[in-house]
């Protein structure tokens, strides 16, 4: 390291002192890629069934719907911020699809009536963390209770089912081959937040306000439309996941998503979004999206059960994060 | 004596009362003092948890792993209880698992400098993972349980079952503690203004490790009162019910940015979901209306904490005092 | 006479800047030793090491002759070494009594806090400095001056052998510095060290015993103030006659960019009105926290004044929004500048290009290649000192963090530029750099207004003065009135002397 103050710097500084092919190898993504190889690799080896073109397709079910929502957490936690209320989102755009099919909407006015429910979940939650100023893990802990609540009181210990057969193509539909719906959208959807966050100057707002929301402020940003848009994303895509879920399962329960929060959040801190805010990339989320759909998978082809895929991804987030801050504390030292 | 009644909690007591009355003038059973101190009895677990989020929260922290680490010490005293291990053993055995796993939550946070969030958000899994390895996903039910095992929550004591007892001791410790040692001093402190608790030379890092494990011990001992009381153990005890220690805490007046609440803003916190929960079915509303509330408490809840502790502008003009 | 506490050789380094290189210091009882120097000459580091704070890398702290590490703040206290620090180090959410007794509260029973000793004796300690004050009372519910006494009651409820006063007038009123004086006097009495730290000579002189002087983290003379002039004085903390420093200007002012009329602020400033011309430098003078910074930020769209108009280039200009403030060309480069200017944790080119980001991209996408133009135009203007453009801000030192923040506003290419205390901890070479650029600025028809504590500065740098004390302007000075004498005299409110 040269010291940034010494003579010996030149007068003309450099753009750029690594090029991106070093900055990729030796970063974040790179070691979730080989994590992620070698999950691939052991559950070949483990199980016959894992490399069959149908079951991999399969497989892609149990990441899809999370992964579109955990880019648009991503944003939001690189922001300084957090939604705890996304599963609760789900259950209540779900409520509210079944409520319109009650009402006798067709297909486009259901899928309709579930983003529009996702939107306007997420312009609740901007208007109280944007607009207010109050602390968004404890506003989305409230709407966490509050949207499911009330999909408890429309439904009570009932359920929606008889959809129509046009959505399910939604969340079983193929779009070529073993190629589903879900996966063109996760694809699209991976597409559009990489171009919007690594390529736009509302992307660069992104990290300037989770770095340093004050400076952010005082540069001329409108840190306060931001932040809003930013919960507008998130309730947006977990509309969308809604439609997918609530489609895939071919019924609505006011329990529909319980808990997927956690796992939403636990993909973005996995893929290498710091949770105080400030840093993280896309490409890290997708990979760790990858890795734990591969984890799912496998486990399940082994006949693991849910719970004991839980633990690996418990100790998973932890290590991943202790081991590099441990190893950088002995070198420091050394 | 004053500061105990300061605005906030005065409020928070004033609304549970009217809500009381208000239920009361309808349904006079809901009054009568053995129905009060059965609702009481009814959130003490949640009082108890409520305590030690609290320090946690405290400190500018969170603890996701409460219920997670009640759940594995419930089940394990479930197990030690069907080994024939004494009731006593079992009680101090809760505690301290429950600390050492707090111990776990803190050591991560204070030694290796991972956000609590992170890491409860880890451990709040890996725990409950660990009830299944250790029970492979089986029930423990009530017939497996000693009679000894299942009676203690419900003795009555002094006309109180023995878990409201312990939710008063505990409540009693944690005034003195949080108010009059130098260790409860030091949780506000390291909250309120790290950078000046160095200063006063207080370990930051630690004070937020003795938080968890505190945290962790009083789980622990609510896994037990929990398990025993319904009678029944399983991988999901309590699931989610942390969202409710969390809420009952926002309720009572604990700012999530830490160094700001008190005992008694806790305690009516919880005695507020509580009150809820136990009126709703007396008063015929569906009890599923229950989560949209204690939501909708928490936003008024935090709107109003941060509306008392707007930033005041810096009072530079004299004219008053010219 | 022997030191009670004697420092020697040490040597404080961070990353980019060596804060302290081999200084010593003494302190004696019974006599008030003055630490004077510009701002980044090391006195807040001292203080730190002194407090336990920071570990020197080198050198000796020896306590009656003996030789101590003050590895935690828990080890200085022991050794009765006290500060009452510049920032509020206090407890708002705490009472007074417990932020005065925090850490080593009077004990009772069982080993508990004795609430009832606690309150008591605050009470004695308050008195003792001449303090009324509810021990009960919550701390954010007291003014500036009476936290600063708890501060000062705090540091002594330990048994202190050494004080430390960190600028201690800088936010008190003329009346609260005559008590604090006394109470300095008291403390002298009962034969403590105490280590004074000001920029305000008038107090040195008055109250000192001894004198210290750092510059850029050297020492560089001690003595007795008797023995010493004000002169001699700016000489060794300078290292240079004054009018070195600045760049020689041509005075070449044009046609009025900005005015500012009958700006109101409900507790901050009031009857704020003045003028701004191309090619101008207008300096604001004033104490800390006269309400120069909240006028400031007021203009840049931050704080919303309650009335008063604002006009650019004749034209009446709304600004609500620091984004309307930059689009009427109006900059601002903060005091604050870790938590204001620098975005830390991205790199040069990204911060240069921050407010600029509509003309760098298209269509909302970026051009990384538009941005990295763009800091290299002008961080090369400013002589930025860094290892590449896509170094973190953060990495720098303090007066290239400066440059960039600068940059970063020269980029959007205004027609007035705030800077706040411009040079407030930053080298001396660094400093230089930015005084000459901001003549530069003004030469090529910029309208500057600096704001800033630091006399030579605003006297060496500026066209006119404003002067300001709580919340009003209070002396408009420029060409013969620019004197250090008239400036510091409308400051603190003195009357002229007859």
């Amino acid at each position: 390291m040269t010291s940034p103050a010494s003579p010996s710097v030149t007068r003309n500084v450099p753009d750029r002192l690594q090029s991106s092919f070093t900055r990729g190898v030796r970063s974040w993504e790179m070691l979730l890629l080989v994590v992620l190889v070698l999950v691939f690799s052991a559950n070949s080896f483990a199980s016959p069934y894992f490399l069959n073109v149908w079951n991999l397709s399969d497989a892609t079910f149990n990441f899809t719907e999370k992964a579109m929502i955990a880019f648009a957490m991503a944003m939001l936690i690189i922001a300084g911020e957090i939604d705890l209320s996304v599963a609760s989102i789900i259950a209540l755009a779900s409520t509210a699809m079944g409520l319109a099919m009650t009402a006798g909407a067709d297909t486009p006015m259901i899928v309709a009536a579930g983003i529009a429910t996702g939107v306007a979940c997420g312009a609740v939650n901007g208007v109280f963390v944007a607009g207010f100023g109050l602390p968004s893990i404890v506003v989305t802990i409230g709407t966490m209770s509050l949207f499911r609540g009330i999909s408890f009181i429309i439904l009570g210990d009932q359920a929606y089912t008889n959809y129509p057969k046009s959505l399910a193509f939604f969340g079983q539909g193929y779009v070529y081959w073993v190629f589903s719906f879900e996966l063109l959208l996760f694809v699209l959807a991976a597409i559009a937040f990489y171009i919007l966050l690594h390529r736009t100057s509302f992307g660069r707002s992104v990290y300037a306000i989770g770095n340093n929301a004050t400076a952010a402020q005082f540069a001329g940003l409108r840190v306060v439309r931001i932040r809003f848009i930013l919960f507008l994303l998130t309730g947006l895509m977990s509309g969308i996941a809604a439609v997918c879920l609530t489609s895939r399962l071919g019924s609505t329960r006011p329990s529909i998503a319980t808990g997927m929060e956690l796992e939403i959040v636990t993909m973005v801190v996995l893929g290498g979004v710091n949770i105080l805010g400030g840093s993280g990339r896309i490409l890290g989320v997708v990979l760790a999206a990858l890795i734990m759909g591969c984890v799912t998978f496998g486990f399940g082809l082994l006949n693991v059960p849910g719970i004991v895929m839980s633990i690996f991804l418990g100790l998973l987030l932890i290590s991943v994060i202790a081991i590099p801050r441990l190893l950088a504390h002995k070198f420091k030292r050394a | 004596m004053t500061r105990l009644f300061k605005s906030r909690e005065a409020l928070l007591a004033l609304v549970i009362v009217l809500m009381t009355a208000l239920i009361a003038w309808r349904f006079p059973a809901f009054i009568a003092p053995a129905n009060l101190a059965s609702v009481f009895n009814d959130t003490a677990p949640l009082m108890i948890l409520a305590l030690g989020q609290m320090i946690v929260i405290l400190t500018k922290c969170i603890d996701l792993s409460v219920t997670a680490t009640l759940a594995l010490a419930g089940m394990a005293a479930a197990l030690m209880n069907g080994a024939g291990v004494p009731l006593p053993v079992i009680l101090l055995a809760v505690v301290v698992l429950g600390a050492v796993l707090g111990a776990v939550n803190g050591l991560l946070v204070w030694k290796v400098g991972i956000p609590s969030i992170v890491v409860t958000l880890g451990t709040m899994t890996i725990y409950r993972g660990v009830i299944f390895l250790l029970t492979d996903g089986k029930w423990v039910n009530a017939h497996e349980m000693t009679d000894g095992f299942k009676a203690l929550p419900r003795a009555v004591l002094v006309g109180l079952p023995v878990m409201s007892w312990i939710a008063v001791v505990l409540i009693a410790v944690f005034a003195v503690v949080l108010n009059r040692t130098s260790l409860g001093r030091a949780f506000f402190a390291v909250g309120g203004n790290p950078h000046a608790a160095v200063y006063a030379g207080i370990n930051v890092g630690r004070t937020q490790f003795a938080a968890f494990v505190i945290s962790g011990a009083l789980a622990g001992l609510a896994g037990y009162l929990w398990i025993a009381r319904y009678a029944v153990a399983y991988v999901d005890v309590a699931s989610g019910f942390e969202l409710n220690v969390i809420a009952a805490c926002v309720i009572g007046g604990i700012s999530i940015a830490g160094g700001v609440g008190s005992v008694s803003g806790v305690i009516l916190g919880a005695i507020f979901l509580g009150v809820i929960a136990n009126a709703l079915p007396v008063i015929g509303i569906s009890p599923f209306w229950q989560m949209a509330i204690s939501g909708s408490a928490i936003i008024i809840a935090v709107a109003f904490n941060a509306s008392q502790s707007r930033v005041k502008g810096r009072i530079i003009l004299k004219q008053a005092d010219a | 006479m022997t030191p009670v506490l004697s420092l020697r050789g040490i040597s404080k380094s961070f990353p980019g800047v060596m804060a302290l290189s081999g200084v010593q210091l003494d302190l004696y009882p019974g006599q008030v030793t003055a630490l004077v120097g510009e701002n980044g000459a090391g006195k807040s580091t001292i203080v730190k090491v002194l407090t336990g704070i920071y570990q020197p890398e080198e050198g000796t702290i020896s306590v009656d002759g003996t030789a101590m590490r003050f590895a935690t703040p828990g080890d200085a206290a022991k050794a009765g070494v006290t500060a009452i620090h510049q920032e509020t180090v206090l407890f708002d959410e705490l009472t007074v009594a417990e932020n005065i007794w925090l850490g080593h509260a009077p004990r009772g029973a069982f080993g508990l806090i004795d609430r009832r000793a606690m309150r008591s004796k605050a009470v004695e300690l308050m008195r003792s400095i001449g303090a009324d004050l509810d021990p009960d009372e919550v701390l954010k519910d007291l003014g500036i001056a009476s936290k600063h006494l708890v501060a000062i009651a705090r540091a002594l409820s330990i048994d202190a052998r050494v004080v430390i006063m960190d600028e201690p007038t800088a936010a008190l009123s003329h009346k609260e510095i005559n008590e604090l004086y006394e109470l300095v006097e008291t403390l002298k009495a009962q034969g403590k060290a105490i280590l004074f730290i000001s920029h305000k000579f008038d107090e040195i002189f008055r109250i000192a015993d001894r004198y210290t002087v750092f510059r850029d983290g050297q020492f560089v003379g001690e003595g007795k103030i008797v023995e010493v002039s004000e002169t001699a004085l700016v000489q060794m903390m300078v290292g240079r006659s004054v009018d070195q420093i600045f760049p020689k200007r041509t005075h070449n002012v044009g046609a009025e960019v900005l005015r500012v009329a009958g700006y109101n602020h409900p507790t901050e400033f009031a009857d704020i009105a003045f003028t701004l011309r191309r090619g101008e430098i207008l300096g604001f003078y004033g104490l800390v926290g006269a309400g120069r910074s909240e006028v400031m930020q007021a203009l840049f769209g931050i704080t919303k004044p309650s009335r008063g108009a604002c006009m650019i280039d004749g034209k009446a200009a709304i600004i609500r929004t620091t984004t309307e403030a930059i689009a009427q060309g109006i900059v601002y480069v903060p005091e604050d500048r870790g938590r204001q200017g620098a975005v830390k944790g991205m790199p040069i080119f990204q911060n240069v290009s921050l407010p600029s980001l509509a003309q760098t991209s298209r269509g909302g996408f970026l051009r990384l290649a538009e941005e990295f133009k763009l800091a290299r135009d002008y961080t090369s203007r400013l002589d930025l000192r860094a290892a590449s453009l896509d170094q973190d801000v953060g990495l720098l030192s303090g007066g290239n963090q400066q440059k960039v923040v600068i940059a970063k506003w020269l980029a959007t290419k205004p027609r007035v530029i705030i800077l706040d205390e411009p040079t407030k901890g930053i080298d001396i070479g660094s400093k230089a750099a930015v005084h000459e650029f901001m003549a530069e600025l003004a030469a090529q028809g910029l309208a500057v207004i600096m704001v800033s504590s630091e006399i030579p500065e605003v006297l060496g740098m500026s066209d006119r003065v404003i002067v300001m004390r709580e919340g009003r302007i209070v002396a408009e000075v420029s060409g013969e009135q620019m004197t250090p004498e008239t400036l510091v005299r409308a400051a603190a409110g003195i009357q002229e002397a007859a």
